[in-house]
Formats: structure tokens, C-alpha cells, sequence
């Protein structure tokens, strides 16, 4: 069997069965069947060999659906106090499970759709990215919230997804739409937590619309175990004075691609985008990011730091656009990278393209080992290798992690990092 | 307390330290000086055991250990202390909880308890007192931003907290003003004792109006080509460097 004929086996798999068939899902089918699983010649997936993953990981035969039990709540609350929730078990909303605000609209997506035409896809653009039209095409479930005008939620809501594949492999499609409405205010979480040792293959595309003066808090927490492939779609829609803090932070995983795209659609928004990737073993994590300007007056600051050892690989992709009409735009982007070991790679590629000319635009990376003159400055004071090390490490990252402003979530990700890093002071 | 004997060492195959013999005794102020080039900062970098540095032969005895065998780390824990001439700015580090876990691991090593917050806090502020340094410079991340002074006093603020046996300074002259330059020196006076022993490394004389030594050495091409009493440093700016360089060629 070639190459070509096992990529299209394995593109009818993941489209699998599509019941129910609105237009939006066949068209999302037509596109992804069109442009096919990206294969080491698509640009967007160049250091990133999903399809190879998934071919070598994907036993075709040995699909499990979910027989609805949930794995026991300390196997996977996070210790964040006073906390909404919504559990997504493979894919599929567990209503029993979820604590909700009840002064705001929340639905399983499979009901609220019906009653979505025309926005759903709105702001996610599925026409360029195969996983983006696979998500468009068969997502299972998902998550719906409005957040009527002038709320705020007094506590941060976690969307926990949850993978058990103890009974065979996982193939797991969910979609969300999360509307917050003008001049509301909401810290959403999204974490993931896998059990048993079969892959799970997970595709999670959220529509996020900020209205006018609405403030969102976004954190990804990827800390999920070696047998997870996971693509995540994270669709930011800025209207007037909106303000956004998105903040993604992978410490494990087999297999991670996350699209964070920010779409500046009002005038006077503040983006603000921060990414903290600390890999090990072999994994891989791909950050491809979009900030896109399209009104004037706004600005947007971006910072991806990462430290990778073993032969963990890391990518980080960071357009900007400045659109014709976008006069006065700030827009600042940073990537940082420690590298520890002689095998572990990053590749990272900043692009700017400005229409307008009154802006304001940067962009940088770096990429270097430990800074051995800190080290030695440590160590003179009398503070041992390995402390000073994880002083210089922990310096590097804290950086990320005191742009979380909830406390008790600061902690929680602050002690996981810390943990990484072996801090003992 | 401290004797080098014959030391040279190099880095990136070039010889910079050819031979330095030098005995410290506890209570004693060295002065070294030289002209640019002359492996003054060398020799301050092997003390501390910077390992960019080779050292090729010769032997280091510090209060009866062989001091190139030990780590940085222990050497500080031993009480050797380097006064950076060039502190390195370290962003997302208070100086505080640097120097917390600093000090208690030296008295982990001494075989004392860690201090609590409160016993940390105590000592810190009498310390502050001696170079005049603020608590708010201190709050911040370690010497990101300070000027050049104020990095300086850092230096001393730590060698007052940690108390060495012996403090290594290496030019901490320089780029001070003559205020800052007369807060640093009282800060070190007020750690000089008849315990501890001081080698200060500078360019200029300047410093030694207020550090007074007990002995001057001058270092040229590597080795120490004359030693005197403070008045040899005086000696030296008053004439120059030329006198013993063309004294040093003719031996």
C-alpha cells in the first residue's frame, strides 16, 4: 500500500460516519477532502508530521466510543478553588458533572446548534486548515456559553476535557462557541486529562467572541500524558475596547498543534497573547499563532517562551497582520527559547505583513543555551548547581507566569512548573 | 590562609597567569595591581573557579584544602567570596530570595538551620545599613537595571550577608563616582577583621585611599613582578606603569 491511498484511508476514518448533515458539515467535508491531511510539503505543517503520527498511532480497527462513565473527580479536578465546570467526556458534554453560573446560557453544542446557523464556521476559517475542516465537518459535542451583557463571572469556569481510553483508541472532535457579551467580564480554562494507555486523538476548534468592552481571560493547561495527539483551534474575535488575555501552557503531551488566532475587529482592543512551552521526553508542541489587525487603534502584545530538553521538539510560528484600514496599531511579538540538550530543536518564524503605515510593529526571537555566566554568579554565592540552575530556569519562565492574574490558578500552574523545573527554593 | 604557588593557568590556549606565588594571612588587606592585560582578573576568576579558565600548573592551599579541586559552589560555602566586576543581571531573581537560599545553603554547609523569614529579614537590614543599599533595590530582580553603582553595593551588600573568610574584589572601582566609591569602601572596612583576609584587584590607586592594604603587589604579564607596602601604590600613580614594566623586562 502506498503512502497516498493510506493518507485517504486515514482521512475517510477521521471523517468517519457524518449523521447529521447540515450544509456547513458538507462543505467542511468537501474542504477537508480536498485538501487532504498535510503531508511534508504543506507549509503550516512543516516541522510538524501530524499525519505520520497519526498513521503510526492510529490502529483503524480499534476505535472506542465512550460507554459514558466518568472517571472518579480526583482523578482529574485541579486543585483551583471556587471554579464552574464543564466536563466533555471523548467529545460529548457530561451535564451530571458540570457546575454552571446561572445567570448565564450554557448548552451541550449538539443542542444549541440548531439554533446557531450561521455561526458556526463564522469565525473559524476551515478552508485552509484540514484539521479545522475535519472539526467543522464531525465534531461530536461541545460546549455552548453566552455571557449576557454586563456579567461577570465571579469565578473561573474549567472546561475539562476528558479521554478515557482504557477500552480501545479515541478519536475525539469537539466544538465550542463561547459569546461574551458587551461589557462582560469571564476567566475560562481549558484543560485536558487522558486515561489509559490506548492513543487518543483529540481536535478541540472554539469560537470566542468578545463584544464591545467585553473581558476575557483564556488559559489552555496542556498537561496531559504521552499518549495524547492533540490539535486545538482557539478562534478570538475582538470587537470595540474588547480586551483579551490568552494564555497557553504545554508541559506534556505526545503530540501538540494549537492554532491561537486573535482577530482585532474593533477599534481600541488590547490582545494580549503569552505561551509558556516546557518540553521534555520527545514531545512536540507547535504554537502557530495569527494576530490580525483589521480596525485602527488597537494594540496587541505577544511573548512564547519555551525550554525544551531531551529530544523534544518545539515550533512556533507567529504571523501579524496589519491591515490597510488598522492606522495606529501597536502590535508586539517575542519568542524565547532555552535550549538544554544537544537534540532538542526549536523552529521559529516570526512574520509581519503591514498594509497600513502609521504602526507601531516589533518582532523577535531568540533561541540559546543556559546562560552559563548566571549560573557561575549563583554558584559563587555558595548556591549549588542544581538550584542555581533552576533559579535561572524558573527566572526564565516566571516571566509568563505572573501575567496570570487569578490567584489561586497562578499557583496551581506556578507549582507545575515548578515542579518541571525541579525549583527547591 | 591562602597560598598560591606557582599558579598559571590559561583560556582559549592563551597563557595569561605564569607562575603567581602569594600568601594571605587572616587579617591581611592585599592589594593587586598592574596595567591592562596584566591577569589581575584572571587571577580573581581562578580564585573563585570560573571555569572558562585552565590552570596549567602550580598548586592553590586555602585554610588546608586544595581549593582548584573544589567546585564553585564550595568554595563559597568554604567562605571565598568574588566581587564581580561586571555583576551579572539576572531578569525574574529578587535579590532577597537569591540570597536566601544563598545563605542558607552556606549554613546548611556550616551545619546550622536555616534562618526563617523573620531571622532572615533581621539580618538582612542590619546588612543594608553597612553599604546603604535600599530594600526596594533588593525586592527587584537581581541587578536588572541598577546603575553601575548601585551594582556595586549589591556586591558588598552580599559579602556582608554571606561573611567570607576570604572576599576576592575585583575592581569594584570601577565606574563608581568618588560618593559611591567612598560608601563601598566604608562597607568593606566595616567587614574587615582580624579573621577574615581581603584581596582587592584594582587599576588604580584611587581605592586604596580608602581600603588601606598591607601589601601591594604588582602584577605584569602574569606573575607578580613587585611587592611592597601601601606606599608602592602611591609609587605607582605618581609614575606609572612603565618603571616596572621596563624593571620587569631587564630581570
Amino acid at each position: 500500500m502506498n503512502a497516498a491511498s493510506t493518507n485517504t484511508e486515514l482521512l475517510e476514518v477521521l471523517a468517519g460516519q457524518a449523521s447529521n448533515q447540515s450544509n456547513l458539515r458538507q462543505e467542511a467535508l468537501r474542504v477537508f477532502r480536498q485538501l487532504g491531511l498535510p503531508n511534508n510539503k504543506t507549509e503550516e505543517y512543516k516541522y510538524t508530521p501530524i499525519t505520520r503520527v497519526l498513521q503510526k498511532e492510529l490502529q483503524l480497527s480499534n476505535l472506542f466510543v465512550t460507554d459514558g462513565s466518568t472517571p472518579a473527580e480526583e482523578k482529574w479536578i485541579i486543585p483551583v478553588q471556587d471554579t464552574y465546570r464543564v466536563v466533555l467526556l471523548n467529545g460529548y458534554f457530561v451535564t451530571d458533572k458540570s457546575f454552571l453560573p446561572s445567570n448565564v446560557t450554557v448548552k451541550p453544542m449538539l443542542q444549541a446548534a440548531e439554533k446557531l446557523h450561521g455561526h458556526i464556521g463564522r469565525y473559524a476559517d476551515f478552508k485552509t486548515d484540514a484539521f479545522a475542516a475535519w472539526n467543522t465537518a464531525v465534531w461530536s459535542d461541545g460546549l455552548y456559553l453566552e455571557i449576557p451583557e454586563g456579567i461577570k463571572l465571579d469565578k473561573p469556569l474549567i472546561i475539562y476535557y476528558l479521554h478515557d481510553s482504557t477500552k480501545g483508541q479515541v478519536k475525539s472532535v469537539s466544538r465550542n462557541m463561547l459569546i461574551a457579551g458587551a461589557g462582560s467580564e469571564a476567566t475560562i480554562i481549558e484543560k485536558w486529562q487522558s486515561f489509559g494507555n490506548n492513543p487518543v486523538i483529540s481536535n478541540t476548534l472554539s469560537e470566542i467572541v468578545l463584544h464591545e468592552n467585553a473581558q476575557v481571560n483564556h488559559l489552555v493547561i496542556q498537561h496531559d500524558g504521552l499518549t495524547h495527539i492533540q490539535y486545538l483551534f482557539n478562534q478570538f474575535w475582538q470587537h470595540t475596547k474588547s480586551c483579551l488575555n490568552s494564555h497557553v501552557f504545554t508541559l506534556e503531551g505526545a503530540f501538540i498543534r494549537n492554532n491561537t488566532r486573535v482577530c482585532l475587529d474593533g477599534e481600541h482592543c488590547e490582545s494580549h497573547l503569552y505561551g509558556l512551552y516546557l518540553l521534555h521526553n520527545s514531545t512536540l508542541a507547535d504554537n502557530h499563532t495569527v494576530v490580525d489587525h483589521r480596525k485602527p487603534n488597537s494594540n496587541s502584545n505577544e511573548l512564547y517562551k519555551g525550554i525544551l530538553e531531551d529530544q523534544a521538539k518545539g515550533v512556533f510560528n507567529g504571523k501579524i497582520f496589519v491591515r490597510p484600514d488598522a492606522q495606529k496599531t501597536n502590535a508586539f511579538q517575542s519568542n524565547r527559547n532555552i535550549l538544554l540538550s544537544d537534540k532538542a530543536t526549536i523552529n521559529t518564524k516570526p512574520q509581519l505583513e503591514i498594509w497600513a503605515d502609521d504602526v507601531k510593529c516589533s518582532h523577535g526571537c531568540t533561541t540559546g543555551q543556559l546562560d552559563e555566566e548566571a549560573i557561575f554568579y549563583l554558584r559563587s554565592r555558595g548556591i549549588n548547581h542544581e538550584t542555581a540552575r533552576a533559579m535561572v530556569l524558573y527566572a526564565f519562565a516566571s516571566e509568563v507566569l505572573e501575567t496570570i492574574t487569578d490567584t489561586s490558578l497562578r499557583t496551581y500552574i506556578d507549582n507545575l512548573v515548578s515542579e518541571r523545573l525541579h525549583k527547591n527554593f | 590562609m591562602l597560598s598560591i604557588k606557582n599558579l598559571s593557568a590559561q583560556i582559549d590556549g592563551k597563557q595569561i597567569l605564569n607562575g603567581i606565588n602569594l600568601e594571605v594571612k587572616a587579617g591581611e588587606v592585599h592589594a593587586i595591581m598592574g596595567p591592562n592585560g596584566s591577569g589581575k582578573s584572571t587571577l580573581a576568576s581562578v580564585l573563585a573557579g570560573r571555569e572558562e579558565f585552565e590552570v596549567t600548573g602550580g598548586e592553590v592551599e586555602y585554610l588546608g584544602k586544595n581549593l582548584l579541586e573544589l567546585e564553585p559552589d564550595e568554595r563559597a560555602r568554604e567562605g571565598v567570596f568574588l566581587a564581580f566586576q561586571y555583576p551579572v543581571e539576572i531578569p525574574g531573581v529578587s535579590t532577597i530570595n537569591f540570597m536566601k537560599t544563598a545563605v542558607n545553603q552556606v549554613r546548611e554547609h556550616r551545619g546550622q538551620d536555616p534562618l526563617d523569614a523573620v531571622s532572615f529579614l533581621g539580618l538582612m537590614k542590619e546588612k543594608m545599613k553597612l553599604v546603604e543599599i535600599d530594600q526596594s533595590l533588593l525586592n527587584r530582580s537581581l541587578n536588572e537595571g541598577f546603575s553601575g553603582g548601585e551594582k556595586k553595593r549589591n556586591e558588598i551588600f552580599q559579602m556582608a550577608m554571606l561573611e567570607p573568610k576570604l572576599a576576592i574584589l575585583d575592581e569594584t572601582d570601577s565606574g563608581l563616582d568618588i560618593d559611591a566609591l567612598k560608601i563601598v569602601a566604608n562597607g568593606v572596612n566595616k567587614l574587615r577583621s582580624k579573621n577574615n583576609a581581603i584581596i582587592v584587584v584594582t587599576h588604580y590607586q584611587r581605592l586604596l585611599n580608602y581600603i588601606v592594604p598591607d601589601f601591594v603587589h604588582v602584577l605584569y604579564k602574569g606573575k607578580i613582578v613587585k611587592s611592597g607596602g601601601k606606599e608602592l601604590a602611591l609609587e605607582l600613580e605618581a609614575k606609572g606603569y612603565d618603571w616596572i614594566k621596563s624593571e620587569a623586562e631587564v630581570v
